[in-house]
């Protein structure tokens, strides 16, 4: 990652760019080398220099606080961010690898396993290019045209967000489940829903339902309507006007759109537990069965799928971060 | 629906009824057949099921160890936002990635990796049992949990507040001699007021939804360190169908309740502060 060529939006449009130059300035004044923690605006106190000079700094830079606060405040927020992000993440790969290189593809190749990683992405391209097409036709409906109860229309696609993953689960056994509303039609045409692999991409499907149409809405209300109606005015079709016109305009909006829901397709838990039952190698994905493994004390197998998922996490991470930059230069003026 | 359009760009007829169709089919029968199932209870029968000790401690565990792991969330949050926004240091850009490791870490990932951290042999289990704490498989487990999940609230809400404060109001407020404190704490921290509640909201009803990365650590003790979704699927797997839909409402109420209040909210941080 290039760190320093490419500043995203935020930090142009920050105030503490500006604050650099004073900070950059002091530095300059006195002469010692560059500090570890650069504070925003004002300098760091030497021991030699005494408190009489940072207090004129002080005075200067009112936008900063002393230096054994931004200190603490920088320490707290990395010992926090280490214990409860850094240190889990760096356990699983640990864990995966305690017993040796071999154990853990050993475990990788093992049938259970690769028919969860099968089912898993039998899913999350099933619900991924669902949600896909859903988002796009979502996004133009509600960015392209005016109409009464939109905002109404946007929280209701939002509503998956604030649902337990339980409860995705649950909705869809009370429809399906033997005692379901359409429990004894399905079960009258030999149609297996529930424990199977359709209620497992129907559950996925409502939970990852708003983040494609998500992430276009608000790109695409900002990107207006005057490049598809010239387009439309002009004579091309709507298929063509938006292929050719608003496709290429929205193409990274799109990718981080689909890539945040195959992230949480590919990891969804809670849901895809209730609706699933359980069928060793037929109806696990890699969560489902991470969680089996862990509960039989397999543990090395356990967090060995769990550590693609992990890395899975990171590189959409990266790419997301990455999507950002590129989504915020745009914005740029 | 298409009163006030006047746009000329074609397809709004079709693209809206697929949308509407298809949201109905995902998303909103299915939620309707949770409410139309509630119905279907006498009101003695649902008040049995809620009022009954294991579910009223279950909905007690969950929300009060979502509010204090929220709690946690907006004062650790606070001070993270602040790092990242106020100050350069080594490794910056990487740790504001790592707060959203969260979102993105599949649930039953964290929650295995959080209880082998927190095992009376983990790395920080280890030493914590030693000063006589135990998280792992108490309701302190569940506390972590849930601070783990809620992270990227606070955090991700107040950051663009806090890049986009006008810097001339903390310069006037300096240049009217007000101490540093002063200014942060009467005049940054109330202008972030409506981010920070935001934050502390969302990961409030992120912590009591959540199910993946609590109940490997939580223990899962009846009436002691249960939570309401695992209650949900208890009872599922009894065949109790009535009192698991019971539970699911009161749920789903709540966080209904609690998106409002965060519609509310972003109105209310609109109009404080206007973009510029």
């Amino acid at each position: 990652m290039s760190m320093e060529t490419s500043l995203p939006r935020t930090e142009l449009t920050s105030p503490v760019g500006r604050g650099r130059i004073a900070s950059s300035d002091a530095i300059r004044v006195r002469g010692d080398g560059g500090p570890a923690i650069d504070g925003s605006s004002s300098p760091q106190p030497s021991p030699d220099t005494g408190g009489n000079r940072a207090e004129r700094a002080a005075i200067k830079n009112p936008r900063s606080e002393p230096h054994f606060v931004r200190i603490a405040i920088i320490t707290i927020a990395i010992a926090f961010l280490s214990i409860f992000v850094v240190l889990p993440l760096i356990l699983v790969f640990a864990q995966a690898f305690s017993k040796g290189i071999n154990a853990y593809f050993a475990a990788l190749s093992d049938p259970e396993a690769l028919s969860a990683i099968r089912l898993t992405l039998l899913v999350a391209a099933i619900s991924v290019s669902l949600n896909l097409v859903f988002g796009v036709i979502a996004a133009w409906a509600i960015a392209k045209f005016e109409f009464a109860g939109k905002t109404v229309l946007i929280s209701l696609i939002d509503l998956p967000f604030s649902v337990s993953p339980v409860i995705s689960g649950l909705v869809f056994v009370l429809l399906f489940g033997a005692q379901g509303f359409f429990g004894a039609f399905l079960a009258s045409h030999g149609v297996q829903v529930l424990f199977a692999v359709p209620g497992i991409a129907l559950a996925t499907l409502f939970v990852t339902f708003p983040f494609v149409a998500r992430a276009l809405i608000p790109l695409m209300q900002e990107q207006g309507t005057q490049e598809e109606e010239a387009a439309i005015s002009l004579g091309a079709s709507g298929l063509q006007t938006f292929f050719r016109v608003t496709l290429p305009n929205i193409k990274w909006g799109l990718l981080y759109g689909v890539l945040l829901c195959n992230a949480r397709a590919m990891g969804e838990f809670g849901a895809v537990s209730v609706v699933s039952g359980h069928v060793r190698g037929l109806t696990n994905t890699m969560p489902l069965l991470v969680e089996i493994l862990y509960n039989e004390y397999q543990f090395v197998a356990s967090f060995a799928v769990a550590s693609l998922l992990a890395m899975l996490a990171l590189i959409t991470l990266i790419a997301k971060t990455l999507l950002e930059r590129r989504l915020d230069e745009r914005d740029v003026p | 629906m298409s009163a006030g359009r006047r746009s000329t760009l074609p397809g709004f007829g079709l693209t809206m009824g697929l949308t509407l169709t298809w949201l109905s089919l995902i998303v909103l029968i299915p939620l309707a057949g949770l409410f139309i199932k509630t119905f279907e209870l006498s009101p003695d029968q649902f008040w049995g099921i809620v009022s009954s000790r294991r579910t009223l401690s279950a909905l007690k565990v969950s929300f009060g160890l979502s509010f204090a792991a929220a709690a946690v969330n907006l004062v650790m949050g606070t001070i993270v936002v602040w790092a990242l926004v106020r100050y350069r240091f080594p490794g910056r850009r990487i740790f504001d990635a790592i707060v959203d490791v969260p979102f993105a870490l599949p649930t039953a990932v964290a929650g295995i990796a959080l209880t082998a951290l927190f095992a009376d042999k983990g790395w920080l289990g280890a030493p914590l049992a030693q000063l006589g704490i135990k998280v792992a498989f108490t309701p302190i487990g569940i506390f972590v949990a849930m601070i783990f999940i809620g992270i990227p609230f606070v955090v991700r809400t107040v950051q663009p507040v806090l890049i986009d404060l006008d810097p001339e109001i903390e310069e006037a407020a300096a240049s009217l001699g007000a101490g540093r404190w002063h200014i942060v704490t009467k005049v940054i921290l109330p202008s972030l007021a409506p981010a920070l509640l935001t934050g502390l909201a969302l990961a409030f009803a992120r912590a009591v939804g959540e199910y993946g990365s609590v109940i490997f650590i939580a223990g899962n003790l009846p009436n002691v360190s249960e939570i309401a979704p695992l209650l949900i699927v208890i009872r599922l797997s009894e065949f109790r169908y009535a009192d698991a839909t019971a539970i699911a409402v009161i749920m789903l109420v709540a966080s209904f309740v609690i998106i409002f209040a965060v519609n509310r909210l972003q109105r209310w941080t609109q109009v404080r502060a206007p973009t510029h």
